[in-house]
């Protein structure tokens, strides 16, 4: 066990490649890679397109890390990595990269899971996290609601996305509405110049769902009913609202996003909310978030936009957490795991993060 | 090191001879075999890990997603402990061993490419040393000539289509299938001491697959 162990963690999950260090609760230096405009042109991430990418950037962003952050490789204490879920092709180059590190240097390994590192990495922007915290995980690639009471050892899926990922919906419903990829960012500069005038659904919130869905999300009604809207608008002859639908659509997501977060804390009697993911970035969701905590006498807690999507640091806060609370390093034969769990938990079912272990 | 074969393999090499070398064949656990075969080699060399002042490591071609792990691991390796990364041309290294098993004359290495296709190139063989003839290319193995077809052959070109490649250089079917780390070390000393350029550029000779939305054509 150590104060403040340097940590240098390693995120490759999907179409980032990102190298961050910290000092115990302290971000030295973020660095990141993306691949992100390779992709545009599919409207999607593309395996294989990450995968050779994560290879060309590795080395340079691990030494770009350890510049801007002044420290030296042989200064660290431990390595992390985030072993799962993810792209299984590019999960394995950074699994391959820290396992290289680790042998090379003499340090430990900590095998993370990403969802969990997109928790802890708000311990280095907002300080410890409260015990237990709830975190809602909204991205590209997860919906999640996990109530977390201890982000290295202990976390449950309270709920996630019964279909597409409320980023995914975002990248969807900008294509029928002519933004380019990702959708997030243009809907949301979008919206600001709209009017919400469009009642969109809000997925899973009928009380029937509510009994049975109660934290689970579900967007692929959502996207349709936007698409349907546009075409009879189409169809019409009428010039497609883009502004108006983008607010409208954005509303919905955001609005349902929000009531099932604070329901949850509420139901679950935690004090603290933390919001993170790409989506987490959306002006409108921070905005309605904050309205409902502080009605609902929560604190809200979310990470700069620049540390809720995938990063290197929230890997390496992790592990220096990992570290500093004892936890047992991992096996030089840790697997990258796809599909590690946390993502595809039955619903509402309490399940312990394993970070310990490589099954 | 070389995982662009069917073999996870490392080796050490102390720039006259090999020390260890360790293979595994298990064409689907690339990331969990490698880094414990390093340490362990190491360990059976009794070389630490700060003794090493260069590593080598195999470009392919080989299936992308394995090779990627031998890749960034020499080269995480290397960038931490401040040394050189040399890369060797996987289908070089299995040239080398056939060479230096006494073969005399043109010889032509067929890897598994999967998609039914193989990884190939020709290479002449005189004296223990080799000569390549070709630039290292994918294609399915009938499309290979005849004259091609009929050369000696080693890699697992031979056992996955034996109608196709049907001469063997080792008729048992268990010799020189696979890349020996040894052998790559050995190419690579000998390179380093020459002199010569050596990229770690990988051999993926595919594009990837992707599809473009509305545009259903295979970007390939
Ligand atoms: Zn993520």
């Amino acid at each position: 066990m150590k104060d403040a162990p340097l940590v240098l963690g390693i995120e490759t999950s999907c179409d980032e490649t990102g190298v961050g260090i910290v000092h115990g609760t302290d971000l030295l230096f973020d660095a990141i890679a993306s691949s992100v405009d390779e992709h545009a042109r599919f409207g999607g991430v593309v395996p294989e397109v990450a995968s050779r990418a994560h290879l060309e950037a590795m080395v340079p962003t691990i030494e770009r890390a350890c510049r801007e952050a002044g420290v030296a490789l042989s200064d660290l204490d431990g390595i992390s990595v985030t072993a799962g879920p993810g792209l299984a092709g590019a999960l394995m180059v950074g699994v391959a990269s820290a396992k290289a590190l680790a042998v090379a240097l003499g340090v430990p390994l900590y095998g993370v899971n990403h969802l969990a590192s997109h928790v802890a990495v708000d311990i280095v922007e907002h300080g410890p996290l409260p015990e237990p915290t709830m975190a809602m995980l909204v991205s590209g690639g997860h919906s999640s609601l996990l109530l977390v009471p201890d982000v290295t050892h202990d976390i449950r899926s309270l709920g996630s996305t019964i279909d597409d990922a409320a980023g995914e919906a975002f990248d969807k419903v900008a294509r029928v509405l002519g933004l380019p990829f990702p959708g997030g960012p243009h809907i949301d500069r979008a919206a600001t110049d709209g009017q919400i005038t469009i009642d969109f659904p809000r997925g899973l919130s009928s009380r029937k769902d509510m009994e049975r869905h109660r934290f689970d999300f579900s967007f692929s009604g959502l996207k349709t009913a936007v698409t349907r809207w546009v075409q009879a608008e189409q169809a019409a002859g009428r010039d497609v609202p883009v502004a108006d639908v983008a607010a409208s659509f954005q509303e919905a997501v955001v609005d349902i996003l929000t009531r099932k977060a604070v329901l949850a804390c509420t139901e679950h009697d935690v004090a603290a909310l933390q919001v993170g993911g790409g989506v987490a970035a959306n002006s409108r969701l921070r905005a309605m978030a904050q309205q409902r905590c502080d009605d609902a006498g929560i604190q809200l807690r979310v990470p700069r936009p620049g540390l809720c999507t995938d990063n290197g640091a929230m890997v390496a806060s992790l592990g220096a957490q990992m570290m500093m609370k004892g936890r047992p390093a991992s096996d030089l034969s840790l697997p990258a795991d796809s599909s590690l769990p946390v993502t595809d938990v039955r619903t509402g079912l309490p399940v312990h993060v394993d970070h310990d272990h490589a099954h | 090191m070389d995982t662009a074969t069917s073999a996870i393999t490392v080796a050490v090499h102390d720039g006259q001879r090999v020390l260890t070398s360790r293979a595994a064949v298990d064409a689907r656990r690339h990331t969990e075999l490698l880094a414990p075969m390093l340490v362990e080699t190491l360990t059976a060399a009794g070389t630490g890990v700060e003794e090493v002042t260069h590593v080598a490591v195999g470009t392919g071609p080989g299936p992308f997603t394995g090779l990627r792990v031998g890749l960034v691991t020499a080269q995480t390796f290397a960038h931490a402990r401040g040394i050189g990364v040399h890369g060797v041309c996987s289908l070089d290294a299995l040239a080398a061993a056939a060479a230096g098993q006494g073969h005399e004359g043109d010889l032509l290495v067929a890897t598994d490419a999967r998609r039914k296709e193989v990884y190939w190139a020709r290479y002449r063989c005189a004296d223990g040393g080799v000569t390549p003839l070709d630039e290292p290319t994918v294609t399915k193995p009938a499309d290979l000539p005849e004259e091609v077809r009929s050369l000696p052959t080693v890699g697992r070109g031979p056992l996955i289509y034996p109608e196709l490649l049907a001469h063997p250089l080792d008729p048992s079917g268990t010799d020189l299938l696979d890349v020996d780390a040894g052998v790559l070390a050995a190419v690579a000393a000998a390179r380093i001491d020459a002199g010569e350029a050596m990229p770690v550029e990988p051999l993926y000779l595919r594009r990837p697959d992707a599809v473009a939305p509305g545009a259903p054509k295979v970007a390939r």
